[in-house]
């Protein structure tokens, strides 16, 4: 393969706009009739759309592309659409059928198009999907996701917003892969590093949505560009508070080495300062805060489940091999919203 | 010992990569390394790292996209900045040339040949005693600042001495060499256009 992919300004999730600028575009929106068949949208930023059609089904719609994150077309088809089908796992939801988005310019070898794209119809397959077609359009740069439609018992939604005071938070991948993928960028990654990070990008959050189904789940999201604290706060929506003990949090080693670095990501910077007065760090090492804030491309499921049956949760996905772990509890609302200890 | 670091145009983390590389020049003599930047968030995480390793650090907004962050590394107070840059070498740029690169090779004829003489055009021009103010690459001239080009030294070299090297930013995207540039800034066409009508002379090898 002559071209390499461009690497467009850092890939993946670290592309994502910041939450606060996105807030203030959505909240200025039109608003139509409300459908009360629509019970999920984007009112409680959550991760996809929910529609019933029928009192015992309800389809659920998402749709995710960023530019290439790593160097590998094969490898990046992959980690977009497990990133993609991830959002129909934290509703809840099983994969149906999902449809192809892409940018690709015209004049590169159409080989790298056909890479992308098979790693990213592997990964529909594994989930159990159809890929029903898609719509590509010539571009400067690269870009790659799907569209992805499932569908989930109505009684069954798990929204990100319904957690109760005690509930544990597990998180069921490491954090740290956008550190990762930034320090690969300037050649500072092992390839160790990148093979772990790369294994946690590619893997399904199906394996962990199957488990959880077993247990009483209050709100579950994935944590993606806002990072686990951006991501733990839309759980909160301003009612809940939350402790995060982050000794406990599972995070890829290598990532702290290059925090400690400052090999950082201007999104992860966005998303420090748009969660601002509202955590508090108590004793957390400098790289931790960063790992904390890191932007996660095709991240792990958060989730809130009551604390009867957390243990039992986290030793299940730990036995099918996920580095799940419990990391935190949910909390009457105070302030600050978030502590870490 | 004073360093300045051009991170305009870089995307995190580069501009703390480019910094803590100046850092790192200065071999433990206390000095102050000055960053441009062109966006707050770096400005951001260079004032991080600085407060990490313990240097004072100040900022400010010189204009619309354009900032100066200021390190103090080891321990000593940031100096003002200078109105005027200290310049060691004096300014040789005189009268407003602009000279413009349009394509990898020098003349028609032959491309290899061409390619020779470009290399040495640029060679010879990095050793004028009056140099341009601004050179620009575009269209195939956009190859010369991008990894793998024979020119790169001669280019830096202007670049350090005070001359602006400025890359076609849409012919980098067209060519696949986004992330190659190695040397000097990206433009866009309304800068090429002011660049190239408000030149006292413009010289297109």
């Amino acid at each position: 393969m002559e071209e390499k992919i461009v690497f467009c300004k850092g890939g993946g999730c670290t592309a994502k706009l910041g939450a606060g600028v996105l807030s203030r575009v959505l909240s200025r929106l039109p608003r139509g009739p409300e459908d009360p068949s629509l019970l999920v949208g984007y009112d409680s930023r959550d991760d996809a759309a929910v529609y019933r059609i029928s009192d015992d089904t309800a389809v659920v719609q998402t749709l995710d592309f960023f530019p290439p994150m790593v160097d590998d077309p094969y490898t990046f088809g992959q980690i977009a659409a497990a990133n993609a089908l991830s959002d129909i796992y934290a509703m809840g939801g099983e994969v149906k059928t999902a449809l192809n988005i892409v940018c690709f310019p015209e004049k590169w070898d159409l080989n790298i198009l056909g890479e992308i794209l098979r790693g990213g119809s592997e990964k529909v397959i594994e989930a159990g999907g159809t890929l029903a077609g898609g719509h590509s359009i010539a571009g400067d740069g690269v870009l790659y996701g799907l569209s992805v439609m499932g569908t989930v018992r109505p009684q069954r939604v798990l929204v990100n917003n319904r957690g109760e005071p005690g509930d544990r938070l597990i998180l069921t991948k490491k954090l740290g892969v956008g550190i990762l993928c930034t320090a690969n960028r300037v050649g500072e990654a092992s390839p160790e590093g990148m093979a772990e990070a790369v294994a946690s990008m590619t893997t399904l959050n199906k394996y962990a949505a199957e488990i959880a189904a077993g247990y009483d789940v209050h709100a579950c999201t994935d944590v993606t560009g806002f990072g686990l604290i951006g991501h733990l706060r839309e759980m909160l929506d301003g009612k809940r508070s939350a402790v995060v003990y982050w000794r406990q949090v599972p995070v890829i080693s290598e990532a702290k080495r290059h925090a400690d670095e400052f090999l950082l990501t201007a999104a992860g910077q966005r998303n420090r300062n748009f969660a601002g007065e509202s955590v508090r760090f108590e004793g957390v090492p400098f790289a931790m805060e960063e790992i904390l804030f890191d932007p996660q491309t095709s991240g792990g499921l958060l989730l809130a489940v009551s604390p009867e049956q957390a243990g039992a949760l986290e030793e299940e996905l730990r036995a099918a091999g996920l580095p799940a772990a419990v990391i935190g509890e949910l909390t009457e609302r105070s302030e600050p919203e978030v502590t870490v200890k | 010992m004073r360093k300045t670091v051009d991170a305009m145009g870089d995307a995190c983390p580069i501009p703390v990569v480019k910094t803590k590389a100046a850092i790192q020049e200065l071999n433990g003599v206390p000095g102050t390394v000055e960053t441009l930047v062109d966006n707050e968030i770096a400005v951001q995480n260079l004032t991080k790292m600085a407060n990490q390793k313990g240097y004072s650090v100040t900022s400010e907004k010189l204009g619309e996209n354009r900032f100066r962050v200021v390190l103090a590394v080891n321990g000593g107070a940031p100096e003002q900045a200078a109105p005027e840059e200290t310049v060691c070498i004096p300014d040789a740029r005189r009268g407003n040339v602009v000279v413009a690169v349009t394509s990898g090779t020098m003349g028609s004829g032959n491309d290899e040949l061409g390619a020779a003489l470009m290399k040495a055009f640029l060679y010879a021009l990095a050793q004028q005693d009056t140099l341009p103010s601004t050179v620009l690459f575009y269209n195939g001239g956009a190859r010369l600042t991008c990894g793998g080009s024979a020119s790169l030294e001669d280019l830096k070299a202007l670049e350090a001495q005070g001359v602006e090297i400025l890359t076609c930013g849409t012919c980098l995207n067209f060519y696949g060499l986004t992330d190659q540039l190695r040397v000097g800034g990206v433009t866009n066409m309304y800068d090429i256009v002011e660049k190239l009508t408000k030149a006292g002379l413009v010289v297109r090898p």
